[in-house]
């Protein structure tokens, strides 16, 4: 019920600003490019569910920090409870750069700084936004965990035990409480894509030095033990 | 040093019991008692960790003189504006909370035989496991013509909070073209890049308050951590201000005269308007009177942090004689949570995991310029030993350095918050 009025309103601003301001929105295809960057953390299009950052169906029009079953940063809860409503101009500014919107959410993300860049990037997430009941077939369908790691490594049950001694070593830099202050917070993540990111830091995928050598000397099961831990971390 | 402090804060009876006595939960409850000594990365860390984890189950006291500690690591962002002292300063309160409890006074004596730790304010505190964790005290002598009794006119500024404050207001008053002078610590000591981060730290404020001052430095040693991204850092930001003597040059050779505000580098005599003494640093003193000392630190098993004296004494940090690991703040807090776990393990009997080891300093070298050295370690019959490590690159691209430092706040944000919760 609540998205529906600011999601009118949001439209009737769109077209009350006429052919200048249509002239502005990007180019969705490109935008599906752009799209890349938010993968890791993020899904759209059919199918897509809450990763470690809420699905984006339907993210036009929504209250910031209202997705159920997402772990969001007390400044984004907050923001979405003083009114903070995702339209074009609020999604725009939030892309531009997140923590000057929101400053201490959980999207560890630098921003998009091109504005051509990201006109593309909101016209593509328009795209499953305009309509909600009908969004298009996702192509590409936009899913936050593309990696080749063995399932055996994924199905391996993590003993959180032994996951929150290991996680004492982590927490001198990630906060345990999940704040985000130049290094990212990492509870609440699903376990899957706990696996997945540290995996990608073991094999020297993802580039950052400490991570890469934190992770590297972690077997597989100690890696499913700490995801076992930080997943239900609060 | 003096003992001019103490007191004492706890929770409910806990806090009852120390208006009596300092004597806190004595015996009779059957409960196993951890004493914690040093309240800084080391001590606090630990002193959290078996509360939290032991789950009541272990009385834990920690003893810290100080009500408000201030951290030595990010000090030197503070002497070169980045940081107030303020964002430096963290109380007991939360970890009081949190089950420890807190005693504020100087821990004086050792008895390992009765396993009892003395205190200045009088009294003893029974423990089972004691655990030292009490930072760096100089060796006296280490720099001819300094001793403690010169550190208002020639500061150390080597433990964060008044002597620190008291640099920055020496800097802050020099004269247009005044000279600042560094004698540096021989290896071993806290935080290796910390004296070339002052270093940088000092020149980001002489640029801009005072550009024609000067910097001089003596360096007992022929080389220093991170040098090549200092040097780097120094030339391309503070050209011609530095002055580094290494040992190859004389720098060991020094002497002060604290009175006269000279230093003598080599046999040449030089007035400076700020000197800043970091002598030759030993284990906290109470690791000494303890006795398990051998030497200027504690030699420890790399497997718990135990002394090779005595297996129911500890010592975590600086103090420690450990093997490969620099003595750093991470270090102390990485070496804590092994220690809090087999002490845990051996009082409770809960399960103990292997030891592992981490560490990585950051430095700042000016405005978003940080840079880092880190390294992982494991535990050997013989000593912790090295296993991997990193080492930023000379010639990074600006964005990387700063999202270096902004890592590193983000670093000292989350160890500050594992240290105190």
């Amino acid at each position: 019920m609540i998205r529906q009025l600011p999601t009118l309103l949001a439209f009737a601003a769109l077209f009350a600003g006429g052919a200048a301001f249509s002239e502005e929105l990007g180019d969705a295809e490109k935008g599906a490019d752009a799209f890349g960057q938010c993968k890791a953390c993020h899904q759209i299009g059919d199918g897509a569910e809450n990763r470690i950052g809420p699905q984006l169906n339907g993210i036009f029009g929504r209250p910031a920090g209202s997705v159920e079953g997402v772990k969001y940063s007390r400044s984004m809860l907050r923001m979405g409870d003083d009114g903070l409503i995702w339209t074009y101009d609020t999604l725009d500014a939030y892309l531009e750069n997140p923590k000057a919107l929101v400053s201490k959410t959980r999207m560890n993300f630098r921003g998009v700084k091109n504005n051509e860049e990201r006109a593309n990037l909101l016209a593509f997430l328009r795209a499953y936004s305009d309509n909600p009941s009908d969004i298009p077939e996702a192509e590409p369908t936009a899913t936050g965990t593309d990696h080749d790691l063995d399932p055996a490594i994924l199905a391996i049950q993590g003993d959180p035990e032994y996951g929150e001694y290991l996680a004492s070593e982590c927490t001198t830099c990630h906060q345990s409480d999940g704040d985000n202050d130049g290094i990212p917070g990492v509870t609440g993540w699903p376990t899957e894509d706990f696996v997945v990111a540290m995996h990608a830091y073991k094999r020297k995928i993802r580039p950052h030095p400490v991570m890469q050598m934190m992770a590297g000397r972690l077997s597989d099961e100690e890696i499913a033990a700490l995801a076992a831990y930080f997943r239900d971390l609060d | 040093m003096t003992i001019n402090r103490r007191g004492f804060i706890g929770t409910g009876a806990a806090a009852a019991a120390t208006l009596s006595a300092p004597v806190v939960f004595a015996a009779g409850h059957g409960k196993p008692r951890v004493v914690v000594v040093g309240g800084g990365a080391g001590g606090a860390t630990a002193a959290r960790y078996i509360a939290k984890d032991s789950k009541g189950e272990i009385d834990v006291t920690l003893i810290e003189p100080t009500r408000m500690y201030y951290t030595c690591f990010f000090s030197n962002l503070y002497l070169g504006g980045f940081k107030e002292m303020d964002d430096l300063g963290h109380s007991y309160g939360t970890l009081a909370a949190g089950g420890v409890n807190v005693v504020h006074d100087w821990a004086v004596g050792v008895d390992r035989d009765a396993k009892t730790v003395a205190l200045a304010g009088g009294g003893s505190l029974p423990y089972d496991k004691l655990i030292l964790s009490p930072g760096i005290d100089f060796v006296d002598g280490a720099v001819e013509g300094w001793d403690l009794s010169a550190q208002n006119a020639m500061p150390h500024a080597y433990k964060g909070g008044s002597q620190t404050e008291l640099l920055k207001a020496q800097i802050a008053a020099m004269p247009a073209g005044g000279t600042f002078a560094m004698v540096a610590p021989p290896n071993p000591y806290r935080c290796p890049p910390g004296p070339y981060e002052r270093v940088s730290m000092v020149a980001h404020y002489l640029k801009a308050n005072n550009p024609t001052a000067k910097i001089i430095v003596a360096d007992p040693k022929p080389k220093f951590s991170k040098q090549a991204l200092f040097q780097e850092g120094w030339a391309d930001h503070y050209d011609g201000m530095v002055d580094w003597i290494g040992e190859d040059f004389g720098g060991g050779d020094v002497s002060v005269d604290p009175s006269a505000m000279t230093v003598t580098i080599d046999g040449e005599e030089t007035k400076v308007d700020v000197c800043n003494v970091i002598p030759a640093m030993k284990a906290g003193r109470i690791a000494e009177l303890a006795g398990v000392t051998d030497g200027n630190w504690a030699p420890v098993n790399a497997a718990d942090m135990s002394t090779k004296a005595d297996a129911d004494v500890h010592v975590l940090g600086d103090a420690s004689q450990q093997g490969d690991m620099p003595k750093s703040g991470f270090s102390a807090n990485s070496q804590a949570k092994v220690c809090a776990n087999a002490v845990r393990g051996a009082l409770t009997g809960s399960k103990v995991f292997p030891a592992k080891f981490s560490n990585t300093c950051w430095s700042l070298i000016a405005t978003n310029d940080g840079v880092k050295v880190g390294a992982t370690y494991e535990a050997t019959v013989e000593k912790i030993a090295k296993v991997d490590g990193f080492i930023s690159a000379t010639g990074e691209s600006a964005d990387l350095r700063k999202a270096t430092y902004e890592e590193s706040e983000g670093w000292y944000a989350g160890i500050t918050s594992d240290m105190f919760g």
